[in-house]
């Protein structure tokens, strides 16, 4: 679908050089206010306190010291709040994903009473705005006994936010029902048809609602903040944002910390671009 | 396993249908509906979430929006509209640029997408160094280019919503501009091709060709921007815990709650946002159509 060739059709042509000389400037403009917000935080995060203090915020590090990596990730326990993150979004993953998918593959190849109704159910959640409905789940999440527990994180992922049900749901509109039918012909039973050749089929968009999800709940900040204010139970967004009381003066160290929880995204970024462009444009059709 | 093979397909498949569906739908139940039907409950009590509930009517309603300090917020979503105003325009315009014959095309839409995949709170401490006052990344910069360089981005209450409003262009740009850039790429040479022979300018070519058929993810992106507007939480609350005049209507649902306890009235104020977007997305779907 995507057309990938290079195209200057030729009426650019007779203003060309003006039109490039301004296309770059811009796209180098933008570039620099992207990039420098990023870049100080980058120098910063090896400088020493008083290189900090006494140095502006372009000035390279004259040290390159690794003592604030050092000073956030033990006493600042980002290695813990690293492991409550991976916990969270491969459990919320694995739970997306198992019943996004079996939702999706009874709801678009089979007939039941009530179907529409159900359908509908997964489809008019998203107008409920997320962080204000927080007001009354809060009550409900706390009678269940879930609050400072990692689960609510993962139950609040898969129950409120039904991303991937849509996902499968308009996968499955291109799996020919002929593979279910011949199957069934065969002998096969439903269950097979949905472990043997639904599941593997939806692969793809697998891997679409594994990104959205990770980028989504490694980014969350409010449902840890609100529902998991224990300190075991800290993620990188609660962690980062707790470092602005105690380092608040040692901004050298938060720099630190703010590079740390920008690697993995990075690392993941420039090793899975096509996947994370095609997943988010598929993802937000739906939305 | 036997017995349930001999069953109708029919039979089967409401079985099947019941069993694949138990968790999801209890889970939506339980986590989305039950809380949202009680928040209209609540928001006809006054109740502070343990003691006993008393019935009051509209009273909630009526002063979420009557009390100043309750509807001056939504005034603050003023500036985020405008902002993702720019932002919409900002990726337009990227995107078509960067669908054209453009070195290091690949270098710059990473560059400019990148943002929207940095943590949040990353992103509030990135801007809070950013904008700070004293020796802050901006007030460095503007010295160097020879202004005074000494504005307090984040304190003054004529400046706080405009310098969070950019922290979010600056976070959503490059992924609106990814979208339209997406569906840029799904048009045909060939129309190009013919426009041209039909001695179509590059302002043609834009207007009536790119423009136009990009325009539902127009639509879908403005929309969501609109309701983003209104529900902007995060930056401001990060950055300054909703002070020096930058807090929101859901700061203030959420601190109504939280912080003081007046579970009824923030219950209403959930209600009224709620109502807002679900009007929104009824006007959009009625005037634009769902395309």
């Amino acid at each position: 679908m995507i057309n990938n060739t290079n195209l200057t059709p030729r009426v650019f042509k007779s203003t060309q050089i003006y039109f490039d000389l301004l296309k770059y400037f811009l796209l180098f403009t933008a570039t620099l206010i992207t990039l420098l917000p990023i870049l100080v935080i980058f120098f910063g995060a090896f400088k020493t306190g008083v290189e900090f203090n006494s140095t502006g915020p372009f000035n390279l590090p004259k040290s390159w010291s690794l003592d604030n990596f050092r000073t956030v990730w033990i006493k600042g326990q980002m290695g813990l709040a690293f492991r409550n993150t991976i916990f969270i979004i491969g459990g919320a993953s694995l739970g997306s994903i198992l019943t996004g998918t079996m939702a999706s593959y009874v709801i678009h190849r089979f007939n039941f009473r009530g179907k529409k109704f159900i359908k509908n159910l997964f489809l008019w959640i998203v107008l409920i705005p997320g962080t204000t409905a927080q007001v009354s789940r809060f009550q409900i999440v706390n009678a269940l006994g879930l609050y400072n527990t990692p689960w609510v994180a993962i139950i609040l992922a898969m129950g409120t936010d039904i991303l991937a049900i849509y996902i499968y749901l308009q996968f499955l509109d291109s799996i020919p029902l002929s593979l279910d039918e011949s199957a069934i012909i065969d002998g096969a039973g439903y269950f097979r048809v949905y472990f043997q050749i639904i599941m593997p089929l939806l692969k793809p968009a697998t891997v679409t609602v594994l990104i959205i999800k990770s980028i989504g709940m490694y980014n969350d900040f409010y449902t840890p903040f609100l529902y998991m204010p224990k300190k075991s139970l800290q993620v990188i967004s609660t962690i980062l944002y707790k470092f602005k009381g105690p380092y608040g003066s040692q901004w050298e160290v938060i720099c630190a910390g703010i590079v740390i929880a920008i690697i993995p995204t990075l690392v993941l970024f420039l090793a899975l671009q096509k996947q994370i462009y095609n997943g988010l444009v598929s993802g937000a059709v739906k939305q | 396993m036997k017995r349930f093979n001999n069953l109708t397909h029919k039979k089967q498949q409401s079985i099947i249908a019941f069993l694949f569906l138990l968790v999801p739908t209890t889970l939506v139940i339980v986590f989305g509906y039950v809380p949202f039907f009680s928040m209209i409950e609540y928001s006809f009590l006054r109740w502070d979430g343990l003691g006993p509930k008393q019935f009051i009517g509209f009273k909630n309603y009526i002063d979420a929006l009557t009390r100043v300090e309750n509807y001056r917020v939504f005034k603050v979503s003023l500036y985020y509209l405008v902002a993702s105003f720019v932002q919409t325009i900002a990726a337009l315009f990227f995107a078509t640029i960067l669908s054209f014959n453009t070195r290091g095309k690949n270098f710059f839409k990473g560059v400019l997408f990148f943002p929207h995949l940095i943590n949040g709170v990353a992103i509030g401490l990135i801007f809070l160094y950013f904008f700070r006052g004293d020796g802050g990344t901006l007030n460095t910069f503007l010295k160097f280019l020879g202004f005074k360089g000494e504005t307090l981005w984040l304190s003054d209450p004529k400046l706080v919503n405009w310098s969070i409003a950019f922290t979010s262009v600056w976070r959503y740009t490059g992924y609106n501009m990814v979208m339209f850039l997406g569906a840029i790429q799904s048009i045909p040479k060939e129309i190009y091709e013919a426009a041209e022979l039909d001695g179509a300018n590059w302002f043609d070519v834009f207007w009536h060709i790119i423009l136009k058929t990009i325009m539902p993810i127009i639509k879908l992106m403005l929309i969501l921007a609109i309701t983003g507007s209104l529900s902007v939480f995060e930056a401001p609350y990060i950055m300054t815990g909703g002070g020096n005049g930058s807090e929101t209507f859901v700061i203030r649902t959420v601190e109504t709650a939280f912080k003081y306890n007046k579970i009824g009235l923030a219950s209403a104020m959930a209600i009224l946002l709620t109502i807002i977007i679900i009007f929104i997305t009824i006007i959009q779907e009625k005037f634009f159509g769902n395309d």
